[in-house]
């Protein structure tokens, strides 16, 4: 009965969690204004169907720190999805085994 | 018990997702490069690699923060608290007080814990701790809140029908039981001093700690009784 509970279901979620308080440290955003964003696309989210509070919560996550790093341009989307792009194409064209980097599809 | 959250579709899925990551179930001859990562978590690298490539982030600030929850902080801390207000009436009054002070004394503040309320559990009123708005929680006392507290299930029905959810863990109340619900905000987070297991004088601090589940300070459940 007792599988003790990961504390993130999946490592991107770890990631994506660092990766936000990380950028509250660092001053970019004050913690209540991104759960007032953060709230919202879970709104929105939940009226299609009821979130889980897994995968699709951080899936939320996501589309609302993509959405602010857009607005503050911090990250611009198009570059966001050039980059995302890139590692695919890395993760596809390395050997199962070897480190992948960015560098790969150079 | 806890179907209504899907407890058990998550822990399945994450069983799964384990397998799913392990070494030997790869088919190297099928498929010679790396596994492909879920789509998200593309994404998230995309986000990390800009941002560092701009020095707006280091990497190892992030390993850092992963490694911290991860490992580090969890309810373990919640329970001491717990523990300590259960064995010690001046630090449980102290705690009604100012529970920040206390809690930073102990080394438990910082990141979503800076403005803590503790409730006491007692048998006319029972505490249940949720967050409507999205999962306002008490990082440094509870560490990162379980798949249950951040479903729209836990989170609709927590101030709707909180009876019908403490049942759904296994809690039943007495009638004369009030259940008083608290919902957190970024700004305030609320940890429940649930009662004391009958049975237990004398007992160290260190043995108390046992009793004291993540749930039972959340308020889905009750303190272990020996």
């Amino acid at each position: 009965m007792s599988i003790p509970e990961p504390v993130f279901e999946a490592p991107w979620h770890a990631q994506l969690f660092a990766l936000t308080v990380h950028l509250n440290e660092a001053g970019h955003f004050a913690w209540p204004d991104w759960a007032e964003r953060f709230s919202a696309t879970l709104k929105q989210h939940g009226m299609a169907r009821d979130l889980n509070g897994g995968d699709d919560y951080f899936t939320a996550w996501l589309e609302t720190l993509e959405a602010f790093l857009a607005e503050v341009e911090m990250a611009d989307p198009d570059a966001v999805e050039q980059t995302r792009a890139a590692w695919e194409r890395a993760y596809l064209s390395t050997e199962h085994g070897k480190p992948v980097t960015l560098d790969a599809t150079v | 018990m806890r179907g209504d959250f899907g407890v058990q579709a998550w822990t399945s899925r994450l069983l799964r997702g384990k397998l799913l990551h392990m070494p030997h179930d790869h088919h190297d001859h099928d498929h010679p490069h790396s596994l492909l990562p879920p789509a998200p978590a593309l994404r998230v690298k995309a986000l990390e690699t800009i941002l560092t490539q701009k020095g707006l982030l280091d990497p190892a600030a992030l390993d850092e923060i992963i490694d911290t929850y991860e490992n580090k902080i969890g309810p373990r801390n919640g329970a001491h608290v717990v523990a300590k207000a259960w064995s010690d009436p001046d630090f449980a009054a102290r705690l009604h007080e100012d529970a920040d002070k206390e809690l930073s004394a102990l080394g438990y503040y910082g990141r979503q814990g800076e403005h803590m309320v503790v409730v006491e559990n007692t048998p006319e009123t029972h505490n249940m701790v949720v967050c409507t708005l999205c999962s306002c929680y008490p990082w440094p006392l509870l560490g990162i809140p379980p798949g249950w507290y951040k479903s729209d299930a836990y989170r609709a029905r927590a101030v709707r029908e909180p009876r019908a959810v403490l049942a759904d863990f296994g809690v039943s109340l007495p009638e004369q039981t009030a259940v008083r619900v608290w919902d957190s905000t970024a700004e305030v987070r609320y940890l429940v001093l649930p009662m004391r297991p009958r049975s237990t004088d004398g007992w160290s601090e260190e043995a108390l700690m046992d009793l004291v589940t993540r749930d039972s300070m959340i308020g889905t459940g009750l303190a272990v009784q020996p």
